[in-house]
C-alpha cells in the first residue's frame, strides 16, 4: 500500500509534471519516460517505473499536441502508471503487472486530457470576468489571469494524480491477485506492442523525409551490431 | 528600419523567463493572447510614460487579444512585437502583423518541435535505455538534450524577433527553421532504427520460452513488433496505433485474469 507521505510526494510530483505539460515550462518533464521513472523512484522501485515509462513513451509518440488539438495529459497519468508498476508486489509482480500499468496509464492520460479542456474553459470564464480591465491594458488583470491559470493547473494536476493513484492501486492489486500471467511473458508482450506502436509512430514522423528508409536502415544495422557485440 | 535600441539585461531576462509561462492562461477565447501580453509586459515599461503611460496600456491591450502560435516560437513574435511597440510602429500595422504571423509560427513550430525535436529526443531516450543506461542516465539524456534545443530556440526566437521587428519573416526563412526539420527527421530515423531493437532486447531480457533459444525468441518478438509497426504505418490514415495497442493490452490483461 501507499502511505500518506508517499501519496503526498506523488501528488506534488504529478502537480509539477501536469503543470509542465501546458502551462509552465513545457520542458517535457511530463513525458512518460520521465514521469513514470520518477514515480517509480518515489515508490522505491525506479527500475519498474523506468520500464513502464519506456513502454508508455512509445505510445506517447502517437499523440503529439499539434496545433490546438485535444491530446492526452501524460503528467499525472505517467505518475499513476509508474506507481502501479513500482508499488511492492512480491516476486515478479512488477513485471506481471506491467501490461496493466501501461493500459491504465493510457486510459488515465485520455481521461485526464478532459480536465485540460475544463481548465481552458475555466480560464476563458476568468478572462471574461476581467474583460474590461484587460481591454483597457490593466497589467494587474493580465498578470493575474496568467497566475490564476498556472495555480489552478497546478492544483488540477495534483488532484488528478492523487485521484488516479487512490483509485487505480486497489484495482491493480485485484488484477495482480487474479492474473495468471508470468512476469517475463507479460513484459515481453507489452514490449512487442509498445515497440510496434512506437515504430509506426516514428515512421509517421519521418516518412515524408527524402531517404528516410536508408537512415532508418543504417540505424537498424547499428542497433543489430550492438546487440550482436554484447 | 532604425537600429534596435538595446534592451536592459534585466528586462530581457524578465521577458525571457515569462515566455516559459506564455500558455499559463491558455483558453479557447484568445488562445495564448493573454500570455503574449504577459511575456512582453516588462519591455512595455520602457515605453514613454512608463507603467502609467497611455502607450503602455495601449500596447498591453493590443497584445492581450487573440493570438495563437507554437508556444516555443511565440518568442519570435514577442521579440518582434516588443521591437515594433518600442519603435512606435503604427498600431494597425502591428495588428496586421499579429494576424499574419499566427499560422506560419504555428506550422513551423509543429514541424520543428512536435514532429521533429521531440520524437528525436524520445528516440535518444529509448536508445539510452536500450544501451543499458540507468534511470538517471535515460532521464538525463532525454530531458537534457530536449531542453538544450528548447531553451536555445526560445532564446534565438526572442533575439531574432527583436532584431528584425516586423520584418521577422526573414527569420522564418533562417536555416534554423528551414533546414532543421530535414536534418532532425533524418537523425530521428537513424536513432529510432537503432533504439527500437535495443530497447526491445532490454525489455525482453528475461528468457520466456524454454523451447526457443534466447536469440530466436528475441528475433520472433522483433518480427512481431516490426509487423505491427508496418501494419500501423500502412493503414495510418485509418487506424490510430495507440488504439490498437490499447486493444491488444486489454485482451492480454483479460486473458491473464480469466484464464
Amino acid at each position: 500500500m501507499i502511505d500518506v507521505t508517499t501519496l503526498a510526494g506523488l501528488t506534488l510530483l504529478g502537480a509539477i509534471l501536469g503543470l509542465d505539460m501546458v502551462s509552465f515550462p513545457q520542458a517535457m518533464l511530463s513525458r512518460p519516460i520521465v514521469g513514470s521513472t520518477l514515480a517509480g523512484a518515489l515508490c522505491g522501485n525506479t527500475a519498474a517505473g523506468l520500464v513502464v515509462g519506456v513502454l508508455l513513451e512509445c505510445f506517447a509518440l502517437e499523440t503529439m499536441p499539434f496545433g490546438a488539438s485535444r491530446y492526452p495529459e501524460w503528467g499525472p497519468a505517467s505518475v499513476a502508471a509508474g506507481v502501479l508498476a513500482a508499488v511492492p508486489a512480491g516476486g515478479d509482480g512488477a513485471s506481471r503487472i506491467a501490461p496493466f500499468a501501461v493500459l491504465a496509464g493510457l486510459a488515465a492520460a485520455m481521461l485526464a486530457g478532459r480536465t485540460l479542456v475544463w481548465l481552458r474553459q475555466f480560464n476563458a470564464l476568468e478572462a471574461a470576468k476581467h474583460r474590461d480591465a484587460i481591454a483597457a491594458g490593466d497589467a494587474a488583470a493580465i498578470v493575474g489571469l496568467q497566475w490564476t491559470g498556472i495555480i489552478v493547473d497546478f492544483g488540477r494536476a495534483g488532484a488528478v494524480t492523487a485521484l488516479l493513484v487512490v483509485l487505480l492501486v486497489p484495482v491493480r492489486n485485484l488484477v495482480l491477485a487474479q492474473s495468471t500471467a508470468a512476469g517475463a511473458p507479460a513484459v515481453l508482450f507489452a514490449a512487442v506492442v509498445a515497440v510496434g506502436v512506437g515504430g509506426g509512430a516514428f515512421w509517421k514522423v519521418v516518412h515524408n523525409t527524402r531517404g528516410y528508409g536508408w537512415w532508418m536502415l543504417a540505424g537498424l544495422l547499428v542497433g543489430l551490431g550492438v546487440m550482436v557485440a554484447r | 528600419m532604425t537600429a534596435a535600441r538595446t534592451l536592459p539585461l534585466g528586462t530581457w531576462l524578465r521577458v525571457f523567463a515569462r515566455l516559459f509561462a506564455v500558455q499559463g492562461g491558455y483558453n479557447y477565447e484568445v488562445m495564448i493572447g493573454n500570455g503574449i501580453a504577459f511575456a512582453a509586459e516588462p519591455a512595455f515599461r520602457l515605453l514613454p510614460g512608463g507603467r502609467d503611460g497611455d502607450a503602455y496600456h495601449a500596447a498591453l491591450a493590443r497584445h492581450s487579444r487573440y493570438f495563437n502560435s507554437h508556444p516555443y516560437l511565440a518568442a519570435l513574435a514577442v521579440g518582434a512585437l516588443v521591437r515594433a511597440e518600442l519603435d512606435g510602429e503604427d498600431p494597425a500595422r502591428i495588428e496586421r502583423f499579429r494576424t499574419a504571423c499566427c499560422g506560419p509560427l504555428g506550422a513551423a513550430g509543429d514541424r520543428l518541435i512536435w514532429a521533429g525535436w521531440l520524437p528525436f529526443c524520445s528516440a535518444l531516450g529509448l536508445l539510452a535505455f536500450g544501451v543499458g543506461l540507468g534511470a538517471a542516465g535515460v532521464v538525463g539524456v532525454f530531458v537534457g538534450v530536449f531542453n538544450l534545443g528548447h531553451i536555445a530556440l526560445r532564446a534565438w526566437g526572442l533575439r531574432a524577433g527583436y532584431r528584425e521587428g516586423l520584418q521577422v519573416a526573414a527569420a522564418l526563412a533562417s536555416p534554423v527553421l528551414r533546414k532543421s526539420p530535414l536534418h532532425v527527421a533524418r537523425g530521428t530515423a537513424l536513432v529510432a532504427g537503432a533504439a527500437l531493437p535495443l530497447a526491445l532486447q532490454r525489455l525482453g531480457a528475461v528468457h520466456v520460452w524454454e523451447a526457443l533459444s534466447p536469440v530466436v525468441e528475441l528475433g520472433f518478438a522483433a518480427v512481431l513488433a516490426a509487423v505491427l509497426a508496418m501494419v500501423l504505418a500502412r493503414w495510418q490514415a485509418r487506424i490510430d496505433g495507440w488504439r490498437v495497442g490499447v486493444g491488444l493490452l486489454v485482451l492480454f490483461v483479460l486473458y491473464s485474469v480469466v484464464r
